[in-house]
């Protein structure tokens, strides 16, 4: 286990020694001291090993994060794990806004609660939200998928592409182009894989979650050809 | 009935035949029209400044012979690799999908042979760009399309995107005409779809949120590669202010004339200041935070001489950016394919549909029957030589005021021919000190 004081060595040194693992490394497992909220923790990095962050975080922690496992043992600030490309981020507490944004793959676990614009703009991330998600998530979702145990705040899904979007409480209010959609059996086994990889099986069926998705009525411009012009 | 004359059928000049046919095309479509390029109105703009030259108060340098450097230093203020390029004149971002792939290739081959860089867009990077541009700037726009690391990592610079000349405050479109499999792949996309691009950044709003963004792109890339922030031509005082707070090391100031690939024909002729505006309020900016020539200054917007080039660095500008012109000179909108203008119904010149995909040319299309025709050798080749034109054309003018470095030139080097050219540019009236705005008189 490699320990290290964020308060005393800084994130600058941090973030190089974790760029600097490439490949096979015999230092998989990394433990964060005193990050104090700071930014940028572990943001940027490539490599299969576990990082444990001791406290809260600031903005875009894990930004970026490609094959590393990530758990905040506190609460994470805005911009969680944007723009993952693969691995897995575990936050034990609440997320501020924007988690998961524009991530591309990977799994974003979040125990606690969700801000607003929880996965805004996702590409392909799973994220799963133990608690409830506040206002304008999954706001121009593309692809992957967003599940919620607890409630969906206002627009949920506005201007939705191919993302999906299960919520097991209620939704406030569905965005513009945002439907319920059928659950079909395919929808079940993602359900069901996300939540044990979630950390939420014990806390959650999938037969208790509904659907959301995009209605494809934005997908192009309505032009009336009133007369050929 | 009279025998006196009748009067002549006379044209509103409010409601010209224009103005009228845009009405009725509304009414019968029920869609704001859509096109590409920058504005076509009449602005002030750099043909309203003249140089003065030197004479007995100032001398010349002899043209063909004293030296007169060019090259510029982006990305000095915190980058450990800044940008060095022979030229100040530098490609500005355009994107996969926007144009072709061959389109991008010559974009980067014709930069790399003129010693200059080339700028990704918001279709992501693609490997012919980044094979034949040595150096490339890879911007980060609200859309993220195609975002990553790795990306992040082989870029020589990356400019945080947040607004355009074109449409300050507007998003990207590309039609579903352009959405080809390659374009919907790269940008995790429905093929086939209107695409809209979000206006705003998804993870970050308002300057103390940019400076933690510009702080995290910083540590992802070990703090090796300079960061751009490119800002429209709106409030550019503070924007370039706000721009330089949250920690740019360069900013990039597009003027409304400055093109795009598509957009609202509304939102590109009534949104945004022309570049003659923009320019000396971001040199002020820079100037009052003690950062003038520390955090650069590339601006664009209408560039399209080595003459434009030189007042745009008179007025403080560090580098200048192209579009709309490299386009043309790789052979957009070139008479040889008047016959098929004719069949869009357009001319040579004129065309601005690039949306549509279906470009004669073969440079803003992902149609591969069209983008055949375009061969991006020669395409790089003639974009070498315009530059090398331009700049050729900029250092006859620099030498001619008496400077050996294209950035010794200075607002005292013009005079301006309009009112609204002095005021905007902040140089007085030819044969006057008489500059519209500021104190003092004829």
């Amino acid at each position: 286990m490699q320990t290290f004081d964020l308060g005393a060595e800084g994130l600058r040194a941090l973030n190089s020694s974790l760029h600097a693992l490439k490949g096979q490394t015999n230092m998989t497992a990394w433990e964060v001291v005193n990050p104090k909220g700071a930014h940028a923790i572990a943001a940027g990095v490539d490599a299969p090993v576990d990082i444990t962050v001791r406290g809260s975080t600031g903005y875009y922690c894990a930004g970026m994060n490609k094959q590393a496992t990530i758990r905040i043992k506190g609460s994470a600030g805005p911009g969680v794990a944007e723009n993952m490309m693969s691995g897995t981020v575990i936050i034990d507490g609440d997320a501020s806004q924007y988690a998961g944004a524009t991530g591309r793959g990977g799994l974003l676990v979040i125990k606690g609660n969700a801000s607003s614009r929880c996965g805004i703009s996702m590409k392909g991330i799973n994220i799963v939200v133990h608690g409830n998600i506040g206002h304008m998530s999954a706001f121009m979702a593309q692809s992957g998928n967003l599940v919620v145990l607890g409630n969906a705040g206002e627009a949920l899904g506005d201007s939705l592409y191919e993302a999906r979007l299960f919520v097991r409480g209620t939704v406030k209010s569905l965005g513009t182009d945002c439907i319920e959609k059928e659950m079909r059996p395919e929808h079940f086994e993602i359900l069901e894989d996300l939540l044990k990889r979630g950390e939420a099986d014990a806390k959650a069926r999938p037969e208790e979650f509904r659907r959301y998705g995009s209605a494809r009525q934005l997908y192009n411009f309505n032009i009336d050809n009133a007369s050929a012009y | 009935m009279s025998d006196f004359p009748k009067t002549p059928p006379r044209f509103s000049a409010t409601f010209t035949p224009a103005v009228n046919a845009e009405i009725r095309r509304a009414a019968a479509s029920g869609i704001y029209d859509i096109r590409g390029g920058g504005t076509k109105r009449h602005l002030p703009h750099f043909d309203d400044l003249l140089f003065l030259g030197a004479s007995i108060s100032r001398y010349p340098l002899e043209g063909y012979r004293e030296k007169c450097a060019t090259d510029v230093w982006l990305g000095t203020r915190f980058a450990k690799k800044p940008i060095h390029l022979d030229i100040p004149v530098t490609i500005a971002g355009m994107s996969f999908g926007a144009l072709s792939g061959p389109a991008k290739e010559a974009l980067g081959r014709g930069a790399s042979a003129a010693g200059t860089s080339t700028t990704t867009g918001d279709g992501g990077m693609t490997e012919e760009e980044r094979g034949h541009s040595n150096t490339l700037v890879y911007q980060y726009l609200p859309s993220r399309y195609g975002m990553n690391p790795d990306d992040l990592r082989r870029a020589d610079a990356i400019e945080v995107v947040v607004g355009q000349g074109a449409k300050p405050g507007g998003g990207g479109m590309l039609l579903g005409q352009k959405i080809s499999d390659r374009v919907a792949n790269m940008r995790n996309l429905p093929k086939g779809i209107d695409q809209r691009s979000a206006c705003r950044h998804p993870d970050w709003t308002g300057p103390d949120d940019l400076e933690i963004k510009i702080m995290e792109i910083r540590e992802i890339t070990d703090w090796e590669k300079p960061i751009y922030v490119k800002v429209g031509g709106a409030r550019p005082y503070y924007d370039t202010a706000l721009a330089v707070k949250a920690g740019a090391d360069v900013v990039v100031l597009d003027g409304m004339q400055g093109g795009t690939a598509a957009t609202q024909d509304v939102f590109i002729e009534h949104v945004g200041m022309p570049i003659l505006a923009c320019i000396p309020q971001a040199v002020r900016a820079l100037q009052d935070l003690g950062m003038h020539r520390k955090v650069q200054l590339i601006v664009s917007g209408g560039i399209r001489s080595g003459a434009d080039v030189a007042k745009a660095m008179a007025l403080g500008a560090d580098a200048v950016a192209i579009g709309t012109a490299a386009l043309i000179a790789l052979g957009d909108n070139d008479p040889k394919w008047e016959a098929e203008y004719q069949k869009l119904g357009t001319t040579a010149d004129a065309y601005d549909d690039w949306h549509e995909g279906r470009d004669p040319a073969g440079i803003t299309t992902q149609d591969p029957e069209l983008y055949k025709r375009f061969d991006p050798i020669l395409g790089g080749r003639r974009l070498k030589n315009y530059l090398k034109v331009m700049t050729l054309e900029a250092q006859t003018i620099a030498r001619a005021c008496g400077k050996n470095h294209l950035h010794n030139l200075e607002p005292e080097d013009l005079c301006a021919l309009t009112i609204e050219a002095a005021a905007m540019a902040g140089v007085p009236i030819a044969g006057t000190n008489w500059i519209p705005g500021r104190t003092g008189g004829f």
